[in-house]
This record gives structure tokens, sequence and C-alpha cells, in this order.
């Protein structure tokens, strides 16, 4: 199984990192979920809060760990008190505490509130969070799982809600019969998060692999009343956004179809628009979520989405310069692999792909653009 | 151990410790490190004194073992900390992407128009509403939507809100009649 938060790594090779040997070591869980269009773990949490724990204790047990840490986001306290409910029941029934089931093994299980910060859905920023921290990313190595990089120093697993949701299934049924579900490289079911230009938005489970267009057509009902799809972002704002011609809508959504397509799967927020929409209103807004959220600690995201939103805002109030396409593209271009953790290339993405497939909607607003003379001037206001 | 400690902790007694000190002990007690329970606490510190004052932030650092100025700055870098004074319901709508190709961004302008506050962040002249934007809150299908209080109202129209404004100005209205607030709101 490969980890759904977005990464896509290989989950059992993340849990195999851990020493064998070392004496402390956590489980946390990633329940930030703050991906602009996800909303799937909620559901999962809400929904059916047993399967992540019991995925969540079963991780602790294969790495001998001490304790397991939830950590949601701060707007998901109602949850994290139903969860605290159900955990207090593990309690009860000797599934947490000291010496599980006579094992001579013992974890804790606590949840942990976030307060309202993007960045802590990445898991060394997250892990700074839970040590009462700024929410920053840590320079790796030192990995989370290796001594030195994760909670308190120590090795954790760091997974998301829905990985670990996965782990009781497969326990019981077997790697086998997961394998036999989904494609070679993407195994078992994925939630998929569907909202923006649809019919019936809402979280639907496929296996991995289906097709977009039964996705987007049959279970999300099409594209609202007398519009066509224009575009997709199949993996919330931070991934590439691809126009939803014939070939894309036939795109297998796995991880490897979604690069095979010029863009990723990552955590299967789908954000579909249809041909009412401006792209260059699209790169904005994606924009200005990356600006609000840049910790600042890397200068390139931190300055970058700073003034990619100035120039947008510009190009969109109609006062945009000949060369401002080419000038954001260059800011984007210079942003990715930049920066400590993904959110620079993220917050190059929207730019880049956007003038890629859509530079038509761009061009509409340059009418009246006149060519500033040096690329300085340009940048100014 | 927590027992103990809530005990210690209402022997101090501060407006915080007197009305929290067993969520306090709580969440010292879920942590190897005191730092770590910072983020809880100052939820507490945010409920007790309504935003965080300069000696909430002081006493949060001393619970924690921590500088005041660290603790200022978590209180900053988090969005769901209070800094200054809101009005009674702090309406935070999401106009990201998803909610936006939903209407959102006409909605929030309605809001606006409607409770007539005009600045980013800004109170109506009663002091029952903020009114703010907000960053994804992972409520995409059911948009638009706003979180009131850290509370999620979801599939909303300006008619919705409407109802729900009024009512909560009869409250306020009701509460003055009675003499429960001088009438300046929250």
């Amino acid at each position: 199984m490969r980890g759904r938060g977005g990464a896509g790594f290989p989950t059992g090779v993340k849990w195999s990192f851990i020493p064998p040997s070392e004496p402390l070591t956590y489980v946390v869980v990633n329940a930030d979920e703050s991906e602009t269009g996800t909303f799937k773990d909620r559901e999962i949490m809400e929904g059916n809060p047993h399967q992540l724990l019991e995925g969540a204790l079963i991780c602790a047990r294969a790495i001998r760990a001490s304790a397991v840490y939830i950590y949601l986001r701060g707007e998901f306290w109602d949850i994290a008190a139903a969860l605290d409910e159900r955990i207090a029941q593990l309690y009860d029934e000797d599934l947490a505490g000291e010496d599980i089931l006579g094992s001579g093994w013992g974890c804790d299980v606590f949840t942990h509130l976030g307060a309202g910060a993007y960045i802590c859905g990445e898991e060394s920023a997250l892990l700074e969070s839970l040590e009462g921290k700024l929410g920053m990313p840590r320079v790796r190595p030192p990995f989370p799982a290796q001594k030195g990089g994760g909670l308190y120093y120590e090795p954790t697993v760091v997974n998301n809600v829905e990985t670990l949701a996965n782990v009781p299934w497969i326990m019981e049924h077997g790697a086998a019969a997961y394998r036999a579900i989904g494609t070679e490289q993407s195994t078992g079911t994925k939630v998929f998060c569907v909202s923006g230009n649809v019919q019936r938005p809402g979280n639907y489970e496929l296996a991995l692999g289906t097709p977009l267009r039964e996705l987007l057509y049959d279970c999300a009902g099409g594209p609202p009343e007398g519009r066509q799809f224009k575009a997709v972002l199949p993996s919330g704002g931070s991934g590439p956004i691809v126009p939803t011609t014939e070939e894309i809508l036939d795109t297998p959504l796995s991880y490897e179809g979604c690069v095979a397509a010029g863009t990723i799967l990552g955590s299967a927020s789908v954000i579909a628009m249809d041909d009412s929409v401006d792209m260059t209103w699209v790169a904005s807004k994606v924009t200005k979520f990356f600006r609000h959220e840049s910790c600042g600690k890397c200068t390139p995201c931190r300055e970058g989405t700073y003034w990619l939103d100035r120039v947008l805002d510009r190009i969109l109030a109609g006062e945009g310069r000949a060369q401002d396409i080419r000038l954001i593209d260059s800011v984007a271009k210079n942003m990715q692999g930049a920066t400590l953790c993904a959110l620079g290339d993220f917050a190059a993405n929207p730019i880049i792909h956007t003038i890629a497939h859509f530079p038509a909607d761009f061009q509409a607003h340059f009418e009246n653009a006149v060519e500033v003379a040096s690329a300085a001037e340009a940048a100014g206001d | 151990m927590a027992e103990r400690m809530a005990a210690r902790l209402m022997d101090a007694t501060t407006p915080l410790t007197e009305r929290y000190a067993e969520r306090i002990a709580a969440a010292f007690a879920k942590y190897p490190d005191k730092r770590s329970a910072v983020m809880p606490i100052l939820f507490l510190a945010q409920e007790t004194y309504g935003y965080l004052t300069a000696e909430a932030l002081r006493e949060v650092a001393a619970l924690c073992e921590m500088d005041p100025t660290q603790v200022q700055s978590i209180a900053g870098f988090y969005t769901m900390y209070r800094e200054r004074p809101k009005g009674r319901y702090w309406l935070q709508v999401c106009t990201d992407l998803p909610c936006a190709l939903n209407g959102a961004d006409a909605f929030y302008r309605d809001l606006q128009e409607y409770l007539g506050i005009h600045e980013e962040g800004g109170t109506s002249a009663d002091g029952l509403f903020t009114l703010e934007h907000v960053m994804c809150l992972a409520a995409c299908d059911k948009a638009p939507m706003l979180q009131c209080n850290f509370r999620y109202l979801e599939s909303l129209d300006l008619a919705k809100m409407k109802a729900f404004i009024e009512e909560k100005r009869a409250e306020l209205e009701r509460e003055v009649a009675n003499g429960a607030v001088a009438g300046e709101g929250a």
C-alpha cells in the first residue's frame, strides 16, 4: 500500500525504517487535512473512528511504539472529542495503556489539536507543532523514522488517516486480496474527494485505476446543467492542473496513471472546473492560499508567493504588463526545488501549469498591455 | 499524578487555572515535555479571557515553562488564536477555490453588505459579528460554508444567514431587555 496523504510513499517501507532495537518510538497520525479540496479524513474519522484507531494500534504494535498521537487540525475539535471517547473505550477493553492484553507491550493513545496552519500537514512541521513550536519544516536528514528526526528526537512513523484506516482490512484479508484491487503499482481503494463545478460533490471510494471519467460523470453527476468541463485539479490546490480532454478523461486514477497524464494523484482531491471559469482567476485563488499558508521559513516560497499574488492581482485588475506572464512563470520556476518542504513546489504549480495549458485565458487580460522597459521595473508596482 | 497537579493549579488561582485546572493537568499528562501542552492551554486561555491578552500569554508561559515571547509567537503563527477582541460571533467564510467555484466570493460580499462590515476582520456596529476570510476548512462539498466560533455552518446562502443573524440579534435584544448585558453586545 502507498501512503494516502499525498506523497504515495510505500507504507510498509516507511515502517521498516524504524530501527528495530530503539527503546522509544512513536506513531503520529496526520489528521491535519488542510489541502484545498480535501475532506476525506474528516469523513473517515466521523464515520468509522475505530478503523483508524485499529490501524494506528497495529502500526504501533509493529514498531513497538510507546505512544500514538493523533494530530487533528484545530477546527476538528468535535471529531477529537468523539475520538477521545473511543480511546477511553480502548483503555477499558485493555487495547491501549500498559501491558495490552497481557502481551508485555504497552502503548498510550492521545489526540492533539492544531490551531490553523496548512503547513502542519507537512510531516516535519507537524512534529514541530506537536512539540509546542512554530509549525515550520525541519531540515532533513535525519528523517522522522531516524533517531534525531522524529517526535522528541525519537524514531517516528507519521501516517495519514486514510493510510492507517486501510491497515485493518489488509491484516484481516491478507496482502494478496488487497493487491487484487487497484493496479499493479497502486493497490487497493482510494477515497476521492470531488468538489468544484459538479452536480454531486462528495467523497467516493473507488479502486485505484478507475478512469477519471467514471468519477466525474458516474459518481459526481457531470458538470452543472448546460456546462462542459474545462479543467481538473486531481490533487487539490497543490498539483498540476490538466485540461479535461477526452484523453485526460480516460486517465486511470492511479499514482502512475496521473504522472503519465502530466499531473499527480496526491491526496486525490479532485477539483473540477467548467467552461465558465477563467484559469487566471484559478491561478490567483490558489496562489492566495499558498501566500497565506507559506510558513515564511524559506525565502523563495515566502517572497515568491507574495509577489506572484500581487502580479496576478494586477493582471486580473486589467493592469497587467505585456511581460507579466513571462515574469510570473519565471518566479514560479525559480521557487521549484528551492525550499525545505514541498510547499514551495506546490505553490509554483498553479502558475506554471495554468500558463502552459490555458495561455488564452491569460492573454485575454492583456488587451491593452504595454511592454515595460526592464524586468526590474515590471516587478515593481 | 494528574489529580495532584490539578490540586496544585487550583491553589495558584488565576482565572485560567481556577476554571480549567483539570483540563490543564490532563493536557500536561499527555506529553513527556511541558512545552507540547502550550497549544491546548492557549485554547483554554482564549476561552477564559475571550482573547489572548498579555496577561493570558504570561500565564500560559509560566505554566509551560516557556518565555512569554515564545508563547506570543505561537499565538501569532496559528490562525485560530485571537490576539484581539472579536464580536460575540466570529464568522470565518471559506473563499478558497472549491468554495469560490460555488459562489463563496459573492456570498462573502453579500454578508459584508448585510452586516455593514467593510474591512477584513471588522465587527458589526452592535458588536455581535466579526467577519473575515478563512482558508480551506475541509468542507468543500458543502460550499458555501463558514465557521462561527469554530462550529461549521454548511450549504449556506444569504437567506439562511439572514435568519441566523436576526436570531442572534433578537437574542441580544432580549438579554438587554432583561438587563443581562449593558447593550454593547460582546
